[in-house]
């Protein structure tokens, strides 16, 4: 590449998220101790927005045909507009993304389908440890990756847990390499 | 550890001098605030550091050397290299930068290993200007507080340090984010100026005035009524207000400048909805015709209120009532409701005058006018909340009656020692005569039951409207508006933490990162720069107040809360 960076791309192996559907992860390596990881989730599909919005105008005109009220129609296209909006922007996550300084901190950002990204960043004197949890989830065991924050008055206790890539929900194989970089960057610093 | 260096946008494209800032104990971190010129004489240079130091508090020192070639300019490395020794410290970063590169490079002392620094750019204008969540009260120590808080301190306390520009004649010539001359408004300027006498002038009023009041109203009467009247509460609230921001004394710290702003804001947009409100009421005689609207309404609700007597007086809903009882309490009310117009009907010439003149006290703002609505309807309304006692209390005796003599039934009684029933035995006289009254008492349950429900429901309507009217009043008062105006416009001043960027670089160069502001959730702004205010919240939960309808007792479902003292 032509700067300084190294990019991973894993194309020889096909990540998925706990329920099954495609997601890619991207590594990106800045420095020694500076390394980007980018979990994406599959885009908004343009079939099931095609069959919701037929779905809801099909019921509006049966309900227009049956009340002859034309509020129903607008209303059913001011509320198919609104909701679609609502979910690209509030719901819908495109990619998420963990970025790791070396003694410097951990920057965790999820950025949705309208463009709107939320970061948060963590300094690295108040987390503890990245580790790899497992919870029970109704019938399944799912593996999540999550930061420990220290307690600032006792430096032993785990204060509280941060989990992170909680849209996108990769398994275990996706989860196993974004903790051993982030162990090495850990150990480094 | 890695090195960090917090470098300054501003002093990107500067030329080459000597570094002032500051290292941040512990944490293998350096914030430069400044560059300084050739040319420069060493002694003054110390001098002015030591100045500086002093007026800002800060730890300021010369970090290292700075180097930008221009054409034509070479052979600086090895005078660099000697400047090291006349100002000596710790450690000593010699930065450098080549033109048409976009990437620093650094040296010091410990050999450059360009893997182990970090260059952190970050604007610092905002980040002079921003705030770090959450606000930390008191002094924090140096030794244990984190890195950010830290650089946000250092830039915000070298507010000295930027005061000197390109412009000025001075020995000593610095870049940063003012170098080009200083900003200035004259509007803020001249209300900078005109705020003293002003905040003197209102301070003296309200001396005044709370010397005289209080003679007045502590009277008992007086007062019973001032702490029933919601326009007397929000006017004495206001008083408080005004006198926290006609305070002579600047705000110093960040939550106290806040406050003051955002009960400015709040004050300032009040009155003028208020006097709004008044022109528009005001023309077109409004307020006449509103007035003479009053008088019909309240014989309106009257009338309905003697029909719903009628309805409840023959067979209300196909029940069917006890006769006597009915016609009792239908009566009792019916001439309560002729009462109740007679008076109204001796008040209606006075009425427009009235609320001509009071009106007018609208023009101290919209909550006054919400509150006096909320006053108004209250007292138009007295007379339910009258029924709605006499209903309440012959309910609650019935209930309790029918408990006693309940338990006098079965052969037990409360113990009023104990607080628990017990078993008793009773005479036969007691038992008969228990027995009868329990019979007649459940007998006529049903029409003192409908009774209390229709008050009860009459009652709850106006207490709805009065609580939504109240709920506005407080959302008027409490709501930062210039905390949500600061937050929309100028995001980076309430900062909630910051956001790391990877800036393209090229091999071989060290890492560079550009720090950006991340401003406040607009929730948690909301949340942490509320006014607090003497709201009125429901005093019970729902079950409790259930409970209480159930049985009968009096609800007064709205509290108010008494301001809080910081």
């Amino acid at each position: 590449m032509q700067n300084g960076d190294q990019h991973y791309s894993m194309e020889d192996e096909t990540y998925t998220d706990i329920d099954g559907k495609a997601i890619s992860l991207e590594c990106q390596s800045h420095s020694g101790f500076c390394r980007e990881f980018t979990v994406s989730s599959a885009k908004v599909s343009i079939g099931r927005v095609m069959v919701y919005t037929c779905a809801v105008w099909l019921s509006a005109y049966i309900v227009f045909f049956i009340t002859e009220n034309t509020a129903v129609l607008s209303s059913a296209i001011i509320i198919t507009l609104v909701g679609m909006m609502v979910h690209i922007h509030f719901v819908k996550v495109d990619h998420e993304t963990l970025l790791i300084i070396g003694s410097l901190g951990v920057q965790v950002s999820s950025s949705y389908a309208s463009g709107r990204e939320s970061t948060d960043f963590i300094e690295m004197d108040k987390i503890k440890d990245i580790v790899i949890n497992e919870a029970i989830h109704m019938q399944t065991v799912i593996y999540y990756l999550c930061i420990l924050l220290k307690d600032p008055s006792d430096p032993e206790a785990v204060s509280s847990v941060v989990p992170l890539f909680q849209s996108s929900k990769p398994r275990l194989n996706c989860l196993v390499k974004v903790y051993k970089s982030c162990q090495e960057i850990l150990a480094k610093c | 550890m890695v090195l960090k260096i917090f470098f300054p946008q501003c002093c990107n494209k500067a030329d080459s001098g000597l570094l002032v800032g500051r290292w941040i104990p512990g944490q293998n971190s350096a914030v430069v605030l400044a560059v300084i010129h050739y040319p420069f004489i060493p002694g003054q240079v110390k001098q002015y550091i030591h100045q500086m130091r002093g007026q800002s508090g800060v730890d300021l020192t010369v970090l290292g050397s700075w180097s930008m070639p221009k054409e034509g300019q070479e052979g600086m490395e090895s005078f660099l290299r000697d400047l090291s020794t006349i100002f000596p410290q710790g450690q000593w970063l010699q930065l450098s930068r080549e033109m048409g590169k976009i990437g620093f490079r650094c040296e010091g002392e410990k050999g450059g290993e360009k893997d182990k620094v970090i260059f952190i750019h970050y604007e610092q204008r905002k980040v002079m200007l921003s705030q770090l969540h959450p606000i930390e009260n008191g002094v924090p120590d140096p030794q244990t507080e984190s890195q950010l808080p830290q650089v946000f301190g250092t830039v915000c306390q070298s507010e000295p340090l930027f005061f000197l520009d390109k412009y000025d004649d001075s020995p000593v010539k610095l870049t940063h984010w003012q170098s080009e001359g200083r900003e200035g408004s004259i509007i803020v300027e001249l209300m900078k100026q005109a705020s003293t006498p002003v905040c003197l002038l209102t301070t003296w009023i309200l001396t005044l005035s709370s010397v005289c009041l209080p003679r007045i109203l502590n009277v008992r009467p007086m007062r019973f009524i001032s702490s029933k009247l919601s326009t007397c509460v929000q006017l004495s609230y206001r008083t408080e207000h005004l006198q926290t921001v006609s305070s002579p004394t600047r705000a110093t710290t960040h939550n106290h400048f806040m406050r003051k702003a955002n009960i400015f804001v709040s004050f300032f947009v009040d009155v003028s909805l208020g006097l709004l409100l008044v022109s528009w009421m005001y023309r077109e005689n409004r307020i006449g015709k509103l007035a003479n609207t009053l008088v019909p309404a309240a014989d309106h609700i009257a009338k309905e209120l003697e029909e719903l007597l009628q309805w409840l007086m023959g067979a209300p809903a196909g029940l069917k009532m006890n006769r006597a009882l009915d016609q009792v309490l239908g009566r009792f009310f019916l001439y309560h409701i002729h009462l109740w117009i007679s008076y109204i009907h001796l008040m209606s010439p006075f009425v427009e005058m009235i609320l001509w003149y009071v009106g007018l006290s609208a023009c101290l703002g919209l909550t006054f006018a919400l509150s006096l609505l909320s006053d108004i309807t209250a007292l138009l309304t007295f007379h339910i909340y009258c029924f709605y006692v006499y209903g309440a209390r012959l309910y609650c005796m019935t209930v309790y009656g029918l408990s006693s003599l309940w338990r006098l039934f079965r052969g037990k009684k409360w113990n009023v020692l104990r607080q628990r029933v017990d078993s008793c035995s009773y005479d036969l006289d007691q038992l008969f005569i228990g027995t009868l009254l329990f019979t007649i008492l459940l007998f006529l349950l049903p029409t003192t039951a409908l009774y209390y429900l229709v008050f009860t429901l009459l009652r709850l309507v106006v207490v709805m409207f009065q609580g939504v009217v109240h709920l506005s009043v407080d959302f008027i008062n409490s709501f930062p508006l210039f905390s949500m105006g600061l937050r929309l416009f100028r995001s980076y001043r309430l900062a909630e933490g910051v956001k790391f960027r990877v800036l393209c670089e090229e091999p071989g160069t060290p890492l560079h990162l550009m720090m950006d502001i991340n401003p406040l959730k607009v929730s948690r702004v909301v949340q942490t720069y509320r006014t607090p205010t003497y709201s009125c919240y429901p005093k019970d939960s729902w079950l409790a107040l259930c409970k209480k309808l159930f049985l009968g007792e009096l609800i007064y479902p709205w509290r108010y809360k008494t301001t809080k003292i910081d």
